[in-house]
């Protein structure tokens, strides 16, 4: 148990999101509510990225497209919660698993590039598609709520809901990378020629992490916008949450479970600080934008990266 | 009993330049056979055509009787062949043992993480490198690279070998003892390894058969004392005609 | 019919300076394989710039051009040295992030300073008519500024001694450090020309349309789809791209709503990709 506790610190960290609120009210409940949202997505981002190299600056469409699907099944034909969650998955994991097989055979920038393109034009697609509100989005009824109990309890509902989202996000993670799937992803990461030379079957593994680290955020975006009671394109796939999704994986430490979950958890904070902040607020991006440039320039093993160089032996502890 | 490999008229061009032209030979099993040629001479790239990397233009691979003409690597690689490359490429990041692992999860044998693990450190201490199991594999010598890449490749049990230049870049001692390492390799797992090599006197004295190349089309073949007297081949390559009694007459 | 031949008209020359802004993006790539992701940020400095030139100084707004790229020049050679040289022979994912961290701290710096509220520098002047439609005067000066700059960068790239250097670099920097080039400087200029091109090509569409701190982010999509098109790395190739992302959007917009632009421009840059990795134009010497 000493000897990889990683598992424990999930346990623990979970044990803490579902039992703070309870002791600390709604007001700390909404506050941890946003930074599992974080968490799911960078721990989910870090798939791809950290563990097999491909920059996807476009993770927001999973989030946003899941969002879309979701709202649409509960709104027009009125399909319970858990349903249009279901659904957004499907649909999102399958899309991204066809999608995925064309654009993983790019590789370095031109799959990022590709990756904002595919943002760009789902968002301009759903902004025109009119069943999905068009440029103007979906609005939930609030008697969408009911089946949870009615509006306040929902958000109880939601909030338990999206920790489990967080609980699957940080096994799978660690599940994957223990795994001989992770190795190969890893080994792809590091030196794709030579990984395919040594058998591993490179198309596959990443149309596969692809598509998998499409499916959790699809989920959440459901939770997310459910809990908004209104989605709009614009916001649902704002190009810049992707980056700071990207941010704090590398704050954190990419390729690491702990590392995203925690650089996830700090940014969030970080950011609502400054949001808050009367001084700061309109310096939010500014900000970001330095702690991104000092991190990419000088630490871009971020936390975990560093306490990884120091201590080596912390490399297979601390995962 | 199928042939372990079979090279038949494989050629390759790119763009107007014809790299490798009309190459064919076969290999037995446990056999070492030797790939010669001055640089350019098409020899990596007969390698990739092999492997899979690159899709020969015309001509047919086969490994134990099964064509695998232009399958990708990870296929050619089910069907039991494994190679190192002339320039080394560790996974960097990973460490050495976990490199091994990859080999042996990946290779022929496809074998479970535990077992890899398990046997890794075997194949590891097979060409000298278990000392160094924890280390990054960005952080070893390029010696100790072109051992792990010998290591990484032996780790799925593979029944063809195709070692690229494992040499190059090495000291004396380092080199004898890589050549020890190769020996060891035949000796103990038996397979065959087809391998490509500047230094003449060791492909000379490790091949049991050498083919020769120049300019991508297939110059002399035989062993080693056939090739070496032959006198297109001295002209071409070795220049000095008494030069092949040096050779054989050291080592 | 004549409604859809202006249309087209006007497309292409759009699409001018759509190519012009994307030489900046595909030079800097083409040299030192960044993908400069502060691209829109700077093409929205240049539009501010021609702004604050014009007013403050009352110089005429083509006048102002050079001013213009000489700023653009000296503010990428600093975000050069500053974010980027460090990172250039690193994983692709740093570069990324770099670049992305000037254009937050730029787009930032700028929507505090200037707000959202749109600025407008728009030259006026006499246009060629046809029926009852009207070629606008402006776009076709900016056209042929566009391809005049291009032309001078092409002539500047292939023809001056430091235009060679650059190109020397970006085939194999260690040869050419080897012959006596100092490439981190060398680099820094290109970066530099790169931003300067960005910015001249901000400035043209400053004289077109209204524009906020926030523009340059749609022209900076434009210029991927366009370096797409071209082929990264290939100057000649973008400015073709350009002109063809500039016939297409004038080819459709008289027979679909506005709004569906972007959803073809983005299907076909993605298809683009995956089919044609390389760029659909093999023109010129580019990568």
């Amino acid at each position: 148990m000493l000897k990889r506790p990683t598992l424990w610190i999930i346990v623990a960290v979970i044990a803490a999101f579902a039992i703070a609120p309870l002791l600390g009210g709604v007001g700390l409940r909404e506050s941890l509510f946003l930074a599992a949202v974080y968490m799911v997505l960078a721990l989910n981002l870090n798939l791809m990225i950290g563990y097999t190299g491909y920059v996807n600056f476009g993770s927001i469409v999973f989030f946003g497209l899941g969002g879309t699907i979701g709202l649409y099944t509960i709104t027009v034909w009125h399909w319970p919660l858990w349903a249009g969650m279901l659904a957004a998955a499907v649909v999102v994991g399958g899309l991204s698993l066809v999608l995925g097989l064309g654009i993983l055979r790019l590789r370095g920038a031109y799959f990022a590039l590709a990756t904002i393109g595919v943002v760009e034009a789902t968002k301009a697609f759903v902004s025109n598609f009119d069943p999905f509100g068009g440029s103007t989005g979906m609005y939930l009824s609030f008697t969408s709520y009911k089946p949870l109990g009615g509006p306040r309890e929902a958000l109880w509902v939601i909030y338990f809901l999206v920790l489990f989202m967080l609980a699957l996000s940080l096994l799978l993670g660690l599940w994957i990378k223990r795994s001989r799937f992770g190795l190969g992803l890893f080994a792809i990461r590091e030196d794709e020629d030579a990984a395919v030379v040594l058998g591993v079957k490179a198309p596959l593994y990443k149309a596969i992490i692809y598509s998998t680290s499409s499916l959790l955020p699809a989920m959440t975006g459901v939770l997310f916008f459910f809990k908004n009671g209104v989605i709009q394109p614009d916001q649902a796939f704002d190009l810049t949450l992707s980056i700071e999704a990207i941010v704090m994986m590398m704050l954190g430490g990419q390729g690491t479970v702990l590392g995203a979950g925690l650089g996830a958890f700090a940014y969030e904070q970080f950011r609502g600080y400054l949001l808050t902040s009367s001084t700061f607020a309109s310096f939010h991006l500014v900000i970001a934008g330095a702690l991104l440039l000092l991190i990419v320039l000088f630490a871009p093993g971020g936390l975990m990266g560093w306490i990884h160089e120091r201590l080596p032996r912390t490399r297979r502890v601390l995962e | 009993m199928s042939e372990l490999l079979k090279v038949d008229a494989v050629s390759r061009s790119f763009g107007g330049v014809k790299a490798v032209n009309s190459v064919s030979f076969s290999m037995e099993d446990g056999e070492i056979f030797g790939l010669i040629g001055p640089n350019g001479a098409g020899k990596t790239t007969l390698f990739n055509l092999i492997g899979g990397v690159l899709a020969p233009d015309a001509g047919s691979v086969s490994v134990l009787g099964e064509d695998v003409t232009g399958l990708p690597p990870y296929r050619v690689v089910e069907r039991g062949l494994a190679r190192t490359h002339q320039i080394v490429k560790p996974l960097n990041d990973m460490t050495v043992v976990d490199n091994v692992v990859v080999g042996g999860c990946f290779g022929r044998e496809k074998l479970s993480l535990r077992a890899a693990e398990h046997q890794a450190h075997e194949t590891l201490a097979l060409v000298g490198l278990d000392d160094r199991a924890a280390t990054l594999a960005g952080h070893l010598t390029i010696a100790g690279k072109k051992r792990l890449e010998v290591a990484r490749a032996l780790a799925g049990n593979p029944r063809l070998l195709l070692l690229d230049e494992v040499l190059a870049g090495l000291n004396p001692t380092e080199v004898e003892r890589m050549i020890g390492v190769i020996r060891r390799i035949r000796e103990e797992r038996g397979i065959g390894i087809l391998i490509i090599e500047h230094l003449m006197q060791a492909i000379m004295n490790l091949s049991d058969r050498v083919l020769v190349l120049t300019f991508g089309s297939p110059l002399a073949q035989g062993t080693p004392e056939e090739v070496a007297n032959n006198p297109e081949v001295i002209e071409a390559y070795l220049g000095d005609p008494d030069m092949a009694e040096k050779l054989m007459a050291e080592s | 019919m004549l409604g859809v031949l202006v249309s087209v008209i006007n497309g292409l020359l759009v699409g001018a300076i759509y190519g012009l802004a994307a030489i900046g993006l595909t030079l800097i790539f083409g040299v030192m394989n960044v993908i400069n992701l502060a691209h829109g940020a700077m093409i929205a400095l240049g539009m501010f710039a021609l702004y604050f030139i014009t007013t403050g100084i009352g110089l005429s707004p083509y006048l102002a051009l050079p001013v213009v790229f000489a700023g653009g020049f000296i503010v990428g050679v600093v975000v050069f040295w500053v974010a980027v040289h460090r990172v250039i022979g690193r994983a692709e994912l740093m570069s990324l992030l770099a670049t992305f961290a000037v254009s937050m701290m730029v787009v930032g710096l700028g929507t505090a300073a200037w707000s959202t509220s749109p600025y407008n520098v728009q030259v006026h002047l006499p246009g060629l008519t046809l029926g009852r439609y009207t070629i606008p005067g402006n776009h076709i000066v900016a056209a042929v500024a566009a391809v005049a700059i291009a032309a001078l960068l092409y002539g500047f790239l292939y023809y001056s001694r430091l235009g060679k250097a650059i190109r020397a670099v970006a085939s194999n920097r260690q040869a050419a450090e080897l012959m006596g080039i100092p490439s981190a400087k060398v680099l820094a200029i290109a970066f530099g020309i790169g931003i300067a091109i960005a910015a001249v090509a901000g400035a043209l569409i400053a004289t077109l349309f209204p524009f906020t701190i926030l523009s340059g982010a749609n022209y900076e999509l434009k210029s991927f789809v366009v370096t797409v098109l071209g082929g990264l790395g290939n100057p000649a190739g973008a400015l073709l791209g350009g002109l063809l992302l500039g016939l297409i959007e004038g080819s459709v917009t008289p027979f679909v709503s506005g709004s569906w632009t972007p959803v073809i421009e983005f299907t076909l840059f993605v298809l683009i990709l995956i089919a044609f990795p390389r760029g659909l134009f093999r023109v010129g010497r580019g990568r």
